[in-house]
Order: C-alpha cells, then structure tokens, then sequence
C-alpha cells in the first residue's frame, strides 16, 4: 500500500500549543514518522514549550473551558460554565491522561525517549524561548538545541519533506 | 491473500507479506524472512522475536512502548536490531500480524 515511487523521507513537526491533545497529537506524529523509518524532527514554539520545558512536561492540561467538542462520558455536552469551576480543568486533565495510560501512550517525556531512541530530533523556537526567558537549561534533556526558523528551513531540504504544523 | 514459499514451505501470507497463520513459523523459516530484509539473526534478534509472538498469542497489542519495558532490549537497542521500521519488520520476521498501534 506504500506509495514506493514517492515515499516520505523526512517530516517536519512543528508544535504551537501546550494543550494535551495538541503536544500528543505532534509527539505521536513524529514517533509515528520514526517508527516508520522517516527521519522526523519535532519544533516546539510559543505555548509548545510547554512540552519540553521541565517544569511543565508533566502538568499539561486540556481546556474545559470554550472547547466546544468536549462532552462529558456518555455524550453529554459539557457547558462551559462548569469548566471555569476550581479543579474542574485539572480533574478533566488527570481523567484523559489515565485513558492514556490504559492504552499503553508513554508520558511526553517517556514519548520523548523513544522519539529520541529511534533517531528522532526534539528543538526549541529561539524566539519562543526568548520571549518566555527559557534557556536550554529549562527545556528536557531530549532537546537537541534552540534553533531560528531560518534554521528549522535550513534542515528541511530535501525531496519528499513534509512540514506539519499543529 | 497469496503465498510465498520459503524452506520449501508454504506460507500464507497478506499482501504485505506478513503471516495470516503464525503457527506456521519456526526459527528456521525466520532466517529466510529475516535475509529478505537484510537481516542476520542473533541471539538478540531471537529474543525479542519471542517476546512477540508470546504476546501476540497472549492477545495483547505490540506497542514501541512495551518494547522497550520488556526487559530484553531498550528502544535505541530495538532500532539497531531492526533498522527502519523496527516493528513491522521484527513483527514479519517473527510471522505473527502487522502491529496495529499509532505508538
């Protein structure tokens, strides 16, 4: 079923939001793209530094708050009215998280090993991270440097790149 | 489905090439599936091919993640073994269904 003629060699992942459904959507992504064999590479910028931040990787939330496709279990709608109350968001949070856990998905810095075992490159926005004064010294040990635009274009030359903007 | 031959066995295998019948797999014939992909098989190798069918059999679902808890390889050992796609193929060579899991 692969397209043989023109494969996917390498893709692009860049991550703009630090909600749990949008950093695991981009880390699933790019360990789905090094799984496959396809050199990946994962940028994390403005609220997605978040993810590879050390003080923030493992309280990730989702919002309750003006998420209109959030439902409560059984399909019903969830107003938004019951997301601003205290503890609601972080009790939603932990709720997806174990779904996450049941079905065997690894924690973002587990995610991170494996995306870094398997060959995989994990970068920082420069501009993000100027602009939330974060030094390498902030981010995970996974992340390989802080990188400029000019440098995540630099790295995806090449026939077959895909970039992939969540 | 069609079949390939290896050994001097016939094997019913998918379009992809993976096994539609893992009884049908022994250490012999993973040699041979093992060369299609380039592959020298080790004691390594072996081990983590067990560790695949037993679970397979067991009827759990192979992720990347339980890899790499198994105890017998770590995820960077796993992708030395198997380069490339590391599940697909050791899931080809160990004759038991293409993996089913986004991680």
């Amino acid at each position: 079923m692969k397209n043989e003629e023109y494969p996917i060699k390498k893709v692009m992942i860049i991550c703009s939001k630090g909600t749990i459904e949008d950093v695991y959507a981009a880390l699933v992504m790019c360990n789905g793209a090094v799984m496959e064999g396809i050199e990946a590479k994962i940028f994390f910028t403005f609220f997605g530094l978040d993810a590879i931040t050390k003080k923030q990787m493992k309280k990730l939330k989702t919002s309750t708050v003006g998420n209109p496709a959030m439902r409560m279990p059984g399909g019903i709608p969830f107003p938004s009215i019951l997301g601003i109350i205290p503890g609601v968001e972080a009790g939603v949070s932990a709720m997806m998280k174990n779904q996450m856990e049941k079905l065997d998905i690894p924690t973002v810095d587990e995610f991170m090993e494996m995306i870094t075992a398997g060959g995989g490159e994990i970068y920082a926005c420069k501009l993000a991270a100027d602009m939330f004064k974060l030094k390498k010294e902030d981010f995970s040990e996974h992340v390989k440097d802080i990188i400029t635009v000019g440098q995540l274009y630099e790295m995806s030359g090449g026939i077959g790149t895909q970039i992939v903007f969540v | 489905m069609t079949t390939t031959e290896i050994n001097g066995v016939t094997i019913n295998v998918n379009d992809e090439g993976y096994f539609l019948d893992a009884s049908q797999w022994s250490k012999d014939i993973a040699v041979e599936m093992a060369k299609r992909e380039s592959i020298e098989l080790t004691d390594k190798h072996y081990q983590v091919l067990e560790f695949l069918r037993n679970r397979f059999l067991k009827g759990e679902t192979l992720t990347m993640r339980s890899i790499g808890k198994s105890g017998i390889v770590d995820i960077k050992q796993f992708y030395e073994l198997f380069p490339g796609g590391p599940l697909k193929m050791s899931s080809k060579i160990a004759g038991i269904p293409k993996p089913a899991s986004c991680v």
